[in-house]
């Protein structure tokens, strides 16, 4: 009997023979595929707006074959010859042929631009060369040097080397401020042109400071709306809300006409007699211009979530603690404030992502100073065209997000987050 | 009553009235005495005005007018936390971040109470509703009756001399609730605590109590023992608030020395105790008990009118018989019989004359 009883899962068949899996399978077979062509349209544009374009940015990032492309010979030569060989005259001959070849093709400009990421100063030497190929003629490493003595450079060729190839870690290195130095070692960037990494360090530190300053303003304010009757906290919560129907460029635009050296704010401050005329505070261009319209703008995005966890609060926690004998202020730091977490938690996380990844506010009304790190993403996606450093700086930031995500999960758990 | 007395009362309401709009009163002139160690039940259908009473004797609420004094010190403008009163919440309120021990030291470490002592007290409460082994444990893993007595614990552990009693039990089954009960009561008498118990449950109130006060409209209606409540309800809600009841309309006919006759509508007349009539002609309902109506000619008490009632309907519930029958117009007037051995199954269609003892008989306030 016992024996059967343990035998049975295995065995069990539906009334007509077939096993009692495959029966059931079949029966929600229908049920399931329907289920799947109702999400398939959100799953395609998924694909097509999300995963495909971010597989692009982190291929992109690792990739770049426009010299393997347009100097196959030079490239070839690097192939065959191991690193530390010196440049002989095939290599000087295919370099020539590939400079008049791509001079020809019009693609000499990119090559030359591609070296240049690497080093400084290369693209002009690239462009003459170009204009001149067609005249080179054998002795070429002679001839070459004769155009200009930097083609015997072995740090050009270094960087030849490195570039030719179309997979390359070397934009994580430039926007980690370091680069690939003559022996393969990688080494820091001088550091008067160090960018990336300070811009990092400053776009975190940014978003950390507005983060705190949301939670401080949205704390009260959720709390209220929380604990209001329901028809005065439906006339705030427009007022939160208000911002979200608002274009975020007019939202912009209002900080810069109250926050600048002329605005609304400083012409108060003169008028009642707090600052001279010539003593306006700097609000705007710079960081505080930064940290101020972007706290507006984020604060919805705190108030939301904990509001929604607070509204949830059964005031009955609280009164029990004060029947227990703690005074109001015991009884909000030990029992309701530990009930906000997973608000606060999700809030907090919400707010920081959105402000680590925030482009037009900083461009807007953040100067010299308030950029942050998406401003040059911009930057090398707009202006220089440097697609693979942009899409590493990306990457990076992309990464340092799912991080912090990690680690929230770690210490909170995702599961206890709730958003609204 | 003099405040400082000696037999003044625990817990006093003096002409206390709540209104949350100011336009309408929620309590109206509350006065009632609670004595020490008492178990007072404030029952009442939603909306009567007990909850109420209760968060303002909590500190929750403030009273709109008159004084509430426990112990002979008046406490309308004393904080909740310093009133030293424990609460049991209709939902628990046990904290979900804080394990059950944890729960339970919370009173204690407001207090400041050293770490061994706090500890010797959780045990002990938890021991006391046999709870011993789940200090441990996050009240999100208990069951509800199990909740229920951490919640009890926890508001007896820091031994607060009154205990409040928000429909506790409101949120178990009907077995669970049965049991708690007993065990509510059980520890009641053990630790001679003083119980103010809210509920909208008569079987609850009238099985726990030592007294009831029965809410309705913002106004206490009757505040008795149970049996007295049930035997004796002093006007017409509380008689069909409590219990059930069978109403007939009349008129007073004759009334003398705790005894009255009715006249009803379709010309009977009944004998009654007179409870809110005062003399001949005055407009009354007559309340009467299912289970104190009698139709075998042998046990209706000698002399008494009877009136003719016809079945309707005869249903078979185990312990008790149901006869529902048409009396004076009225059709749905019920009849209990318990299922003793011979007992005689009514047929529906078959008239019978019925008659009651006339102090079962209850001449109340007219509808």
């Amino acid at each position: 009997m016992a024996e059967i009883a343990r035998d049975a899962p295995e065995r069990m068949t539906a009334a007509d023979g077939t096993p009692l899996k495959a029966a059931l399978a079949r029966a929600q077979g229908r049920a399931r595929r329907r289920a799947f062509l109702l999400v398939a349209p959100l799953l395609v544009f998924v694909l097509a707006s999300f995963v495909i374009p971010i597989g692009q940015m982190l291929h992109r990032s690792v990739h770049n074959p426009v010299f393997s492309a347009n100097m196959p010979a030079t490239t070839a030569w690097f192939g065959a010859n191991p690193v530390g060989t010196e440049p002989d005259e095939a290599a000087f001959a295919a370099l020539a042929a590939d400079l008049a070849a791509a001079a020809e093709a019009r693609t000499i400009g990119a090559v030359g631009t591609r070296v240049n990421y690497e080093m400084q100063g290369t693209r002009s030497l690239f462009t003459s060369a170009g204009r001149k190929a067609d005249d080179l003629e054998a002795p070429f490493r002679a001839a070459m040097l004769d155009l200009d003595r930097r083609w015997g450079e072995p740090e050009l060729w270094n960087t030849m080397r490195n570039v030719s190839s179309p997979y390359t870690a070397n934009f994580y290195l430039a926007a980690a401020d370091r680069f690939r130095d003559l022996d393969g070692g990688i080494s820091r960037v001088a550091p008067e042109r160090q960018v990336y990494l300070t811009l990092f360090q400053r776009t975190f530190l940014l978003s950390a400071l507005i983060t705190a300053i949301c939670l401080l303003l949205g704390f009260p304010i959720a709390h209220l709306l929380a604990t209001l009757p329901l028809r005065y906290s439906n006339l705030l919560m427009i007022l939160v809300l208000l911002p979200f129907w608002t274009s975020l460029l007019v939202r912009t635009t209002a900080w810069m006409a109250i926050l600048q050296g002329q605005g609304v704010l400083n012409n108060a401050l003169v008028a009642l007699g707090v600052i001279g005329d010539d003593g306006r505070i700097a609000l705007m261009y710079n960081q505080a211009g930064t940290v101020i319209a972007m706290t507006h703008i984020l604060l919805p995005f705190m108030v939301l979530p904990l509001y929604s966890v607070m509204r949830n609060i059964n005031p009955s926690y609280v009164r029990a603690a004060r029947s227990l004998g703690a005074s109001s202020w015991t009884a909000f730091r030990r029992v309701y404030v530990p009930q906000t977490l997973p608000g606060v938690g999700a809030g907090a996380l919400l707010c920081f992502i959105l402000a680590v990844g925030y482009y037009i506010t900083p461009a807007l009304v953040g100067g010299a100073s308030g950029q942050l790190i998406s401003n040059l993403i911009a930057f090398h996606m707009q202006n220089s065209l440097n697609w693979s450093l942009a899409a590493a700086l990306a990457t990076l930031l992309l990464a340092a997000v799912l991080l912090l995500y990690w680690v929230y999960d770690r210490l909170v758990g995702v599961d206890n987050m709730k958003l609204g | 009553m003099n405040a400082g007395r000696g037999d003044e009362a625990f817990v006093a309401f003096e002409h206390v009235q709540k209104s949350y709009d100011g336009e309408t009163l929620v309590v109206k002139d509350l006065n009632l005495d609670i004595g020490r160690g008492e178990f007072l039940t404030m029952l009442g259908p939603s909306g009567s005005g007990k909850t109420t009473c209760l968060m303002m004797l909590a500190g929750f609420e403030t009273a709109t007018h008159g004084e509430i004094r426990l112990a002979g010190r008046p406490i309308n403008s004393v904080p909740p936390e310093k009133r030293g009163i424990g609460m049991v919440f209709q939902n628990y309120a046990l904290f979900p971040h804080m394990t059950v021990g944890e729960n339970l030291a919370f009173p204690l470490e407001v207090r400041k109470l050293g770490r061994a002592e706090i500890e010797a007290k959780v045990k002990r409460a938890l021991d006391m509703v046999q709870m011993g082994a789940f200090a441990a444990r996050r009240p999100a893993q208990l069951s509800g009756g199990q909740q229920q007595r951490i919640a009890l614990a926890r508001a007896l552990v820091f031994e607060p001399e009154l205990v409040l009693m928000d429909e506790p039990l409101g949120a178990l089954d009907k077995q669970l609730r049965e049991h708690m009960q007993f065990e509510i009561r059980r520890l009641h008498e053990r630790l001679g605590v003083t119980v103010v118990y809210v509920t909208h449950d008569q079987g609850e109130a009238l099985t726990m109590s030592d007294r009831v006060a029965v809410f309705n409209d913002g106004r206490i209606q009757q505040l008795a023992p149970p049996e007295e409540l049930y035997e004796r309800p002093e006007n017409r809600f509380v008689a069909s608030f409590i219990g059930e009841n069978n109403t007939l309309e009349g008129v007073v006919e004759t009334i003398s020395g705790g005894a009255c006759t009715v006249r009803l509508a379709t010309g009977e007349i009944l004998d009654a105790a007179p409870v809110n009539v005062t003399r001949p002609g005055e407009r009354t309902t007559v309340s009467i008990r299912p289970e104190r109506v009698e139709f075998k000619p042998e046990n209706i008490p000698p002399g008494v009118h009877t009136v003719e009632a016809e079945v309707l309907e005869f249903i078979y519930m185990g312990d008790v018989f149901r006869t529902r029958m048409r009396v004076a117009g009225n059709d749905n007037f019920v009849m209990k019989c318990r299922n003793s051995v011979g007992q005689r199954k009514l047929e529906p269609g078959e008239r019978v004359p019925i008659g009651w003892a006339p102090h079962d008989a209850r001449a109340l306030d007219p509808l």
